[in-house]
């Protein structure tokens, strides 16, 4: 089990200070469990992305309590120590562009989390290659990212988000450039991995053909997030 | 762990490929600098070792034969033969001119010297020394003269008899050698209209032309028509006595100037090569800044194209350390390839140069430190830009 997936209490983000200060997130609650994608949705300017840098480790919360997995990282003006190593470990990110490392091949790309994380070449690569199996792309495995179609290139990226088995996912318009039946599978791919793996997806969008398939959405709106049980259509 | 800039290499090759031979063709005109001045400082050890003399006697306070004219009596020698620890003593002269080759002028530094004494050049490469005592020559083979070939030094023309290897004045001219009369003749010869005009004026002169004294005026034309000074002369001294015994004796008692091999060496290179070398250090400097230049800018413009990417690979966790490893050893790499094109550059032209162009290993070990110590520096630009950049880019708005 992958802990307790994501737990946020009363997050709060002011950018600046003074008379230019911007309260972004004014007051974030959310629950993300184990095996749960949940939708992320709000107008332009509500605080999507940063509450998603908060979560991200690379901007640090004004307020409140954040739970990535089993572990507290931020409480209150505390955080946990090693940042990078956190996002190295417990988080995996997916983009709304893929953002492969064009120098390494397909394969490489999925296994660096791994290999930065002290595993051997073999073994990452080893595990890379499961992973490109279970989401149908381990033909393309010895290619260069510029040779991938878009919906490749965003499936290798959910295989490198993947890899160090976070219990955390988080993907920000993954579905933005790709048509509805190639989003339609990017959902589906992110559903059957955090069964598989018992981790804890959120998922900012836009995207009205995917909107329909989560269980539940968080509306966030001036900073402050409200529940909302989806459809729940499966792809 | 995979390398990355191993990868980042090969996936765009053709920019470190290009980039590399560009900075490879600086460091190879760097190592030929370098190579120029050893080929002078060793031309100048090859000249007085072959003239085979242990002591330079040249007129007092000068730095002659080779760095400043220096003249004295060409019958010095014989009171240099009667010092105490002299084995033997010779007359030189050294004139630097153009010489006749068929149709067009060589520059050559024309060397008179006394066969069979110090002075005359010891290894021939082809040929026989100088055995008649007018009108034979020992050219060096950069004259571009051959065995049987005519020199023509002013009014007379010489046959090439044997030939030299490595035998050129410190500014680079090769060398003739030709008998000694000869040569002194050469160095006061004046053309026929200015004897003419010379004998002349000494005829109208009636203090030298005077009625009822036959001979005066031959004798007093004779003398002005002909040469009695030389360069130098070079010594030997009996094996076992201290040249500096001998040359202090000489400076004591003759009003002449002596050094030995080790000041005429210093002479040549401490002085007369310096200049050179200066230049050459300046450009040497000039080069280092050139190519840290280049490093810096290829490295940097290749660093903030990868801005994106280095947002990501800090985003998943990389260090900065690894970070900066990947731009150091790009830089690095960019160095090595740059410094296996330049060696093979210098090595590869080094013998079309006119002068003698003298790769030593240990200069090509300190270029190529001093290339990765360039390149390491010249990345540091680029690695602080890359520290600078923040993850959270990566996640975009
Ligand atoms: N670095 C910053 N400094 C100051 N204000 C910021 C900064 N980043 C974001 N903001 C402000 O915080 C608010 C929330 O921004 P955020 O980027 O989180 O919105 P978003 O929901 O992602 O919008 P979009 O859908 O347009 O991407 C906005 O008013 C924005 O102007
Ligand atoms: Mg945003």
């Amino acid at each position: 089990m992958n802990g307790l997936g994501i737990h946020i209490e009363g997050v709060r983000k002011r950018y600046g200070e003074g008379d230019t200060a911007v309260d972004a997130l004014k007051d974030v609650n959310m629950t993300v469990a184990p095996g749960e994608v949940v939708g992320l949705i709000g107008p332009s300017g509500s605080g999507k992305t940063t509450l998603l840098k908060c979560l991200g480790a690379v901007i640090e919360p004004s307020a409140g309590r954040m739970t990535l997995g089993s572990e507290i990282i931020y409480d209150d003006g505390w955080k946990i120590p090693d940042l990078r190593a956190l996002r190295r470990d417990r988080i995996g990110f997916v983009f709304q562009a893929p953002y492969l490392i064009p120098f390494l091949d397909v394969t490489d790309n999925v296994a660096l989390p791994s290999m930065l994380a002290g595993r051997s070449n073999k073994d990452s690569r080893k595990r890379a290659m499961e992973l490109l199996e279970a989401l149908d792309v381990a033909h393309r495995a010895k290619a260069q990212p510029s040779q991938l179609s878009g919906g490749e290139q965003q499936r290798v990226a959910i295989a490198r988000a993947l890899i160090n088995q976070p219990p955390v996912i988080l993907a920000d318009e993954p579905t933005a450039p790709l048509d509805s039946e190639r989003a339609l599978s990017v959902i589906r791919i992110l559903n059957q991995m955090a069964q598989q793996y018992q981790t804890a997806i959120i998922v900012v969008t836009h995207d009205e053909k995917i909107i329909p398939t989560f269980e539940r959405i968080y509306h966030i709106r001036d900073g402050k997030t409200f529940e909302e049980n989806g459809e729940g259509k499966k792809p | 762990m995979i390398s990355l800039a191993g990868r980042d290499i090969l996936h765009s090759w053709s920019k470190f490929v290009f980039t590399g031979i560009g900075l490879g063709l600086l460091i190879g005109v760097t190592l030929s600098m370098a190579g120029i001045y050893r080929g002078m400082v060793d031309d100048a050890k090859a000249l007085l070792n072959n003239s085979g003399a242990d002591l330079w006697v040249v007129q007092q306070d000068t730095l002659g034969p080779y760095a400043e004219s220096s003249s004295i009596r060409d019958d010095v020698y014989r009171s240099m033969l009667g010092l105490s620890g002299v084995a033997r003593a010779a007359n030189v002269t050294y004139l630097t001119m153009q010489v006749r080759k068929g149709e067009s002028d060589v520059r050559a530094m024309v060397v008179g010297f006394e066969p069979g004494q110090p002075g005359q050049p010891e290894y021939l490469v082809a040929g026989r020394q100088i055995t008649r005592n007018h009108y034979e020559a020992v050219a060096d083979v950069k004259t571009g003269f051959q065995i049987g070939d005519v020199i023509r030094i002013r009014r007379h023309d010489f046959t090439v008899v044997g030939l030299t290897r490595r035998m050129v004045s410190s500014g680079g001219d090769p060398m003739v050698f030709v008998p000694l009369k000869d040569a002194q003749e050469a160095q006061f010869l004046k053309d026929n209209d200015a004897i003419l005009n010379e004998r002349a004026r000494t005829a109208a002169n009636p203090s030298l032309n005077r009625p009822g004294v036959p001979g005066l005026l031959e004798a007093i034309q004779a003398s002005q028509t002909s040469n009695r000074n030389v360069n130098a002369v070079l010594v030997q001294v009996v094996p076992g006595t201290s040249p500096e015994a001998v040359a202090n004796e000489i400076k004591r008692w003759k009003h002449l100037q002596a050094y030995t091999r080790t000041q005429m060496e210093e002479i040549l290179v401490a002085k007369l090569i310096a200049t050179s070398a200066k230049q050459i250090a300046m450009f040497l400097v000039i080069l280092a800044i050139v190519s840290a230049a280049i490093v810096a800018f290829i490295i940097y413009t290749m660093t903030l194209s990868k801005i994106r990417e280095i947002a990501v690979l800090k985003l998943i966790g990389t260090r900065n350390r690894t970070i900066a490893g990947m731009i150091l050893q790009q830089a690095l790499g960019l160095g090595l390839i740059g410094f296996l094109v330049g060696k093979t550059a210098a090595t590869f032209w080094a013998p079309i140069f006119p002068k003698y162009v003298l790769l030593e290993p240990g200069d090509a070990i300190r270029g190529f430190i001093a290339v990765m110590l360039i390149c390491a520096i010249a990345s540091t630009l680029a690695i602080r830009a890359a520290l600078r950049v923040d993850p959270a880019t990566a996640i975009g708005g």
